[in-house]
């Protein structure tokens, strides 16, 4: 076999992977969203054929797009899907800050241990640990049972289902993600730039807000794309722990496929979602390259 | 050496807390005698008991487990396959469009990732089940195994692949007898983690399978969607148990190869 055959075998099997199954299905889920929804399995009229593009933009058919601008269902969901995850994402920040920052300054030995603790619920289960926080937050649950036996409350106080449930679900289940880059940038940090500081006058304090959080910018923003992003198109988290009236786009997509077994309609949603995604995700590239460059 | 203020110790503690009092909640509650979830009334190790009776479970389990085995090991071999690709093999026409491919997926919202594959699937007329779910696991996990391998290859001396072929080896030689064994670690812990990325899927895993395929988490969230149950806790407990064993196991090996190195 010759090199040049062999070179071309490793780069021609993954890429024909990714391009069958990951780019050409959504060139699918660009194609059925603009097709009709019909009751049938598959549930929609294909619009064209593969083999007649002209037909295809004589016919192109917007209608589940402009019934997305429409119905304020769609609207609002895009909306409180960005709030919850920005709200989620800066108390992710307030809470993942202070952890990372005492785990740059613990001693090197216990260090390791550290990291790997934070990484450990990373690698059990998403679902659990989603689920453990229902019977924490129920009415009958663990938080209102302690609340009432203390004799602080006399009624339960209505935690799951609430907005207040999904930030504790999302910044519980995305810590870890704000912690590596900020414990990243903040262990590489000059220790002598703070002593500096301190030597030409900061208090401890001062020193803090006038160099280690310039100077940690870089993580910051890293961890914060890597909560904001995901956070957007979050199902499971606004499913089981969110209320009826607690919407986000991810369960707005898996209800129209699911539950009204309208897939053109989903199909919509999720380019629509695909498009407000594009913003983060290239502003997070060209932080990261610029990140890279220093 | 300095020590920490009190202000970080607390900081440390609160946040430890937060992060493992649920997990130890949802254990300790899988002891439970009552069938009242949050409610202590005595010790039992009845639902274990009771879980291995459940053949829907069992199955559920058998064919997480398969899927998680033959994804992770194909996502293995394709995602060092790209890694090389993209590490060793310089510029090559379309590599702007396949490194973008390797990283999109990890910051994919998988409820699009599970509806493009869906339809493609039935696109391309293929009965769902336990082979469509395998064909997506292997799609998202290669991406996250190509991003592990390719940060080792980085940190590589290729001069050490080089000698090699001087010597006389041919690529694919060298690739088996020099770089291989130096990157196994790294190897290793992508083919782990795409192992957990699969046991842990529910929202690809529902989009893609079809009648008789059920995965753990598709069966976890249908019954978790009626309320707690002690079973699910002790459901989830093993699981924990499972690979939060696993995941210490490996990283105590690999700190004892680390200081093996060192010495």
């Amino acid at each position: 076999m010759g090199q040049g055959l062999q070179n071309r075998i490793v780069i021609l099997l993954p890429y024909l992977w990714l391009l069958i199954l990951f780019l050409a299905p959504f060139g699918i889920v660009l194609k059925i969203s603009f097709s009709d929804t019909a009751i049938a399995i598959p549930p929609y009229t294909p619009l064209w054929d593969w083999s007649d593009i002209r037909g295809f933009f004589a016919e192109l058919d917007f209608e589940n797009y402009t019934w997305l601008l429409e119905d304020d269902l769609y609207w609002k969901s895009y909306l409180s899907s960005l709030r919850i995850a920005a709200i989620s994402t800066l108390i992710t920040l307030l809470i993942g800050y202070p952890m990372a920052y005492a785990m740059a300054k613990a001693p090197k030995n216990i260090r390791p241990t550290l990291l790997m603790l934070i990484i450990l619920p990373f690698w059990t289960s998403f679902l659990i640990r989603v689920y453990a926080w229902i019977g924490i937050l129920k009415n009958e649950g663990y938080i209102n049972i302690a609340l009432e036996w203390l004799g602080i409350i006399d009624e339960p106080i209505m935690m799951l289902n609430t907005d207040f449930a999904v930030f504790v679900g999302i910044v519980y289940s995305y810590l870890p993600f704000m912690i590596l880059p900020l414990y990243a940038t903040l262990e590489k940090m000059d220790g002598s730039l703070i002593e500096a500081a301190k030597d030409l006058g900061c208090t401890e304090v001062s020193a803090f807000w006038k160099v280690t959080l310039p100077l940690s910018m870089p993580g910051i923003i890293a961890g914060c794309f890597l909560v904001f992003i995901p956070a957007i198109g979050e199902f499971v988290i606004p499913d089981l722990l969110g209320g009826s009236d607690t919407i986000m786009i991810g369960k707005v997509l898996w209800s129209e496929f699911f539950r009204n077994r309208d897939w053109p309609v989903a199909s919509a949603v999720a380019v629509l979602l695909l498009l407000i995604l594009i913003v983060p995700i290239v502003l997070f590239q060209h932080f990261q390259q610029r990140a890279e460059q220093n | 050496m300095q020590k920490l203020s009190p202000f970080n110790i607390t900081a440390l503690t609160l946040g430890f807390a937060f992060l493992y009092i649920p997990i130890l909640l949802l254990v300790i509650f899988s002891f439970n005698e009552s069938k009242l979830v949050t409610v202590w009334g005595g010790f039992s190790t009845k639902w274990y008991a009771s879980l291995m009776q459940d053949k829907a479970f069992l199955n559920a389990a058998w064919t997480t487990f398969r899927i998680a085995l033959v994804s992770a090991t194909i996502a293995t071999v394709l995602g060092t396959m790209a890694a090389m690709a993209l590490v060793r093999l310089g510029k090559f026409r379309g590599r702007t469009l396949f490194s973008g491919m390797i990283y999109a997926p990890l910051v994919m919202p998988e409820v699009i990732t599970g509806l493009s594959l869906l339809l493609l699937f039935v696109a391309m007329n293929v009965t769902r089940g336990f082979w469509t779910i395998t064909l997506a696991h292997i799609t998202f996990s290669m991406c996250y195994v190509s991003v592990v391998v390719s940060s080792r290859l980085h940190s590589f001396d290729v001069s050490l692949e080089e000698a090699a072929i001087d010597l006389g080896c041919n690529t694919i030689q060298a690739f088996f007898k020099v770089t291989l064994p130096i990157i196994l670690p790294a190897v290793i812990s992508a083919w782990l983690l795409s192992v957990t990325l699969s046991l842990d899927d529910l929202v690809i895993a529902s989009f893609t399978s079809g009648p008789g395929a059920t995965t753990l988490p598709m069966e976890i969230y249908s019954s978790v969607r009626l309320g707690v149950s002690p079973q699910i806790n002790a459901l989830s407990s093993l699981l924990v148990g499972l690979v939060g064993g696993g995941v210490i196991l490996a990283s105590i090996i690999s700190r004892r190869q680390i200081s093996k190195e060192q010495h």
